[in-house]
């Protein structure tokens, strides 16, 4: 076991060796200037030149590449081109609004879809299997910024139940948090309803035709305890699978939600770094996406044996 | 050993089934499943349903339990009463609480029906939750002595165990206890050994008859094999199609049986005894296994270092027209062998001579060309054909592979066909839509259309019903006579291979314990396992074929 962990994290390291190289590359080489950007559009070819040399863009890629990576071994992530901040405090700043969103979405998914997933699998083939389906087929084929803005339209602006926009954290009180963060994590919650609820119907469809279900029924098992003890927990593999999945691209994924609620998450921080050129928070972003998903899936398959004895490391 | 021989008439009645119909739910029009089903089972008696599948014998089962697939199936008419009450008058919260209190089933596959994510201490003691409202002490109490009571050994580990962790027979022991635990007045089980191997079957067969006699249980026994039927019967209800046709006690039905179905079934049962030996053949063998053996190794830099010798030390000679067979245990290494033959794995020590040639460690372009020469029969008919392929396409495949040109190889298939006694219009069809003996032919005609030297046989008869064995036998016997094929004939049925096989080689653990002629191996004996092995058998008492007891 911890050999197994061992192994699985030090294979994370060439995994963002990789990731580093070509986010580095890829930005290099792509069209666009942050001189440019900084120095506007009235600026002389030297003032341009002298922007550069003092961001160190002209040095060979190797010794950029090379001064980079040594930060980063050093915990320094450098300084933003555009703001002259470290990187590291313009993530930190942002990083909480973000994963307390992505944390309330999940949840909120798990505790609807899971249900929905088991009882339209129970009653498979009845009307309440097609309402779950129909749900979550438009769940998945509606956009997310159209969900984000008929919750905004029925619930701030016609009811006027919650505030619109904004963000305040946990520390300044569960309410005001509640209140800003509820319409956000549900539109974010909606595909992922989708998602996860299909999955547990399927998952439990297949463990619903196991001879050990038959054997609880030939016990006198009631169906409530069938379903959510006997057959959940063998059906908790792909639903943990497609939880983890799901987690680790809201991560990434929570551009458009922040942009309609205007909370200042990672997604706004990306988008604005990216229309900056802004490389140093660019690549700080990616490779800390990349670290993330990476521990999210060791964690995921770690997981896998808590809920099947039959799967050890 | 011999057949039971109890009057229960003073016992009270526990179940009686009277005039049971249950069709296809939601379908008034089709015939139904079971068409009228009536017997009675008394206190402390055993009542065997025997059929081939498609009866009705686990449909019965499963009325009797109300737990038919809801909505495949449907009970129409006709009353179960279990020690007087009709429980087909019960609420289903009603049934409920009579499962496991009043009446217990165990299943077939022992490694499916215990629920793998929980530890078999927590599914015995699930029974107690839900039924009595004892404290956790006493329950665990209750829960070991039942345990104890079914011999499982080192109790308190098993306990807490989970199902994986083991034997095929220790879960059916446990499946056995969680029946028991609440002592019902009825015991259903279906074909609870036919998925183990003989020897751990004596077991459970011996233990389901220990514990009915210390707790007056009534079972019903359901059951495809006679020599089970022989072992434990104290009647026999012989269903087809969803009727009964005959129903005595185990005297009458295997010595007198009135139905014409009924004779048929217990003169296809193959007899223990075996077949007359045929002379040997002179002519050198196609097929010579040396010091053959296969060693599955694992681990890495990290990992520990495990081996598992999977079968060492296996030596034949096989001639043209023989048959040899593989006789063993489950994970008695004989599949191994098979495959090493086969070249389906690199055996890691040893010589495979096919004609002379070593093939033991041949690459797979070197194996191509001798492939031809080298069949196999697999186990499970409605696997082994691929289902989007037409029979045509299937029987074809090899020899188009081999550069025969098609119109050669489709005359070869129809007049295949016609061996196998299948229609010619077969060729457009589709795997699903011949039954499982059927199936099971057309697969070796599949294998014989390369025109091979030597066919390996793995169980190819052990998933078919015994009239529909009978026949996939006589066919590979034809086949035999015919082109003078050399068979390897793996299987774990001594019946079986005393029907078929010339020499047998009796595997245990990777080794060959025993081998030579099938009569004198199974006749007389002589390592301590073959014995073992041939003891277990069930029924081998009695000559079914001749309706007496078989006289050594």
């Amino acid at each position: 076991m911890f050999i197994y962990l061992l192994k699985r994290v030090l294979s994370v390291l060439p995994v963002l060796f990789l990731v580093s190289v070509f986010v580095f590359l890829m930005l290099r080489l792509t069209p666009g200037d942050p001189a440019a950007i900084i120095a506007g559009d009235n600026a002389t070819p030297e003032t341009l030149a002298a922007i550069r040399d003092a961001m160190g863009l002209n040095e060979p890629l190797l010794t950029q590449y090379a001064s980079w990576i040594t930060g980063i071994l050093g915990g320094d992530f450098g300084n933003s081109l555009i703001s002259g901040v470290p990187v590291l405090d313009l993530v930190a700043q942002r990083v909480g609004p973000s994963i307390s969103l992505a944390l309330m979405t999940i949840i909120i998914a798990i505790f609807v879809a899971i249900p929905m997933g088991v009882i339209a699998a129970w009653r498979h083939r009845s009307w309440i299997d097609y309402l779950v389906m129909s749900f979550s087929v438009l769940g998945f084929s509606v956009p997310v910024f159209l969900v984000g803005y008929v919750l905004l339209l029925i619930f701030s602006v016609q009811l006027g139940w919650l505030p619109p926009q904004g963000f305040k954290p946990i520390a300044d009180g569960l309410g005001p948090f509640l209140e800003r963060a509820i319409l956000p994590a549900l539109t974010l919650a909606s595909i992922y309803i989708a998602l996860i609820a299909r999955m547990t119907r399927a998952a439990m469809l297949d463990v619903l035709n196991e001879d050990y279900i038959r054997t609880a029924r030939a016990k006198g098992v009631g169906e409530q305890r069938l379903l959510f003890v006997h057959a959940l927990k063998n059906a908790a593999v792909p639903i943990v699978t497609i939880v983890g999945a799901g987690f680790a691209l809201l991560i990434s994924g929570v551009v458009v939600t922040e942009t309609i609620f205007n909370i200042p998450g990672i997604g706004r921080l990306t988008v604005d770094a990216v229309l900056a050129r802004d490389y140093p928070v660019i690549q700080a972003l990616i490779l800390l996406t990349a670290t993330l998903y990476v521990l999210i899936n060791l964690a995921i398959d770690m997981s896998y044996s808590l809920f099947d004895p039959r799967i050890r490391y | 050993m011999k057949l039971r021989d109890n009057d229960f008439s003073a016992a009270p009645t526990v179940l009686e089934i009277r005039d049971l119909v249950v069709g296809i739910a939601g379908r008034a029009g089709l015939p139904p499943v079971l068409k009228g089903v009536s017997f009675d089972i008394r206190r402390g008696e055993t009542v065997c349903l025997v059929g081939e599948s498609g009866s009705g014998k686990s449909v019965t089962s499963l009325s009797t339990m109300g737990l038919l697939p809801k909505d495949a199936l449907a009970v129409i008419s006709g009353q179960i009463r279990l020690n007087g009450q009709d429980l087909l008058a019960l609420s289903p919260g009603q049934m409920k609480q009579r499962r496991a209190k009043d009446l217990a089933m165990i299943f077939q596959e022992p490694m499916t029906a215990l629920n793998p994510v929980m530890k078999v201490g927590a599914q015995i003691t699930e029974v107690l939750d839900l039924h009595t409202s004892l404290g956790a002490a006493e329950k665990r109490a209750r829960v070991i002595d039942i345990m104890k009571q079914v011999h499982l050994p080192d109790v308190e580990r098993i306990f807490e165990s989970y199902p994986h962790q083991l034997s095929g027979g220790q879960r059916q022991r446990i499946m056995i206890a969680m029946a028991l635990i609440l002592e019902p007045s009825l015991l259903i089980a279906d074909e609870p050994t036919t998925a183990l191997d003989v020897t751990t079957q004596k077991q459970i067969l011996s233990l389901i008859a220990e514990l009915q006699a210390r707790h007056g249980t009534a079972v019903l026994f359901i059951t495809h094999d006679m020599g089970v039927v022989a072992e434990i019967a104290d009647r026999v209800c012989v269903m087809r199609h969803g009727e009964i046709l005959e129903t005595g006690t185990i005297r009458q039905v295997l010595e007198q049986p009135r139905h014409d179905y009924a004779q048929a079934l217990l003169s296809a049962v193959p007899s223990l005894v075996p077949r007359v030996s045929r002379p040997d053949a002179v002519a050198a063998p196609v097929l010579v296994a040396k010091g053959l053996g296969k060693t599955y190794r694992s681990g890495s830099l990290l990992g520990r270092k495990s081996e598992v010798r999977a079968s060492y030390d296996v030596g034949f000679d096989l001639k043209p027209g023989r048959t040899l067979g593989i006789v063993g245990e489950s994970g008695s290494g004989k599949t191994t062998v098979a495959r090493s033959i086969m070249r389906l794995i690199e055996p890691t020590e040893g010589q495979i001579l096919l004609d002379g040639d070593d093939i033991a460690h041949l690459s797979s372009s070197q194996m191509k060309p001798r492939r031809r020469k080298l069949q196999v029969v697999f186990q499970d008919p409605y696997r082994s054909l691929n289902p989007r392929w037409t029979i045509a396409q299937s029987l074809t495949e090899g020899p188009l592979n081999y550069g025969v040109p098609y119109a050669e190889a489709i005359a070869e298939a129809k007049r295949l066909l016609g061996v196998i006694s299948l229609p010619e219009d077969a060729l457009r069809r589709y795997p699903h839509q011949f039954s499982g003996g059927q199936r099971q032919r057309i697969a070796i005609a599949r294998a014989v259309m390369l025109r091979p030297d030597v066919l390996v046989a793995d169980e190819a008869v052990s998933a078919l019903d015994v009239s529909v064995q009978a026949q996939v036998l006589d066919l590979l016997d034809e086949l035999q006579r015919q082109t003078g094929i050399a068979i390897v004939f793996i299987t774990h049925d001594l019946r079986v291979a005393a029907q078929i096989c010339d020499d047998v080689l009796v595997m245990q653990r990777g080794a060959v314990v025993e081998q030579g002629p099938a009569g004198r191996v199974l006749h007389d004996p002589q390592h301590e396992y073959t014995r073992a092995l041939i003891a277990a058998a069930p029924g081998r008492f009695w000559d079914f074929a001749a309706r007496k007891p078989l006289v050594a």
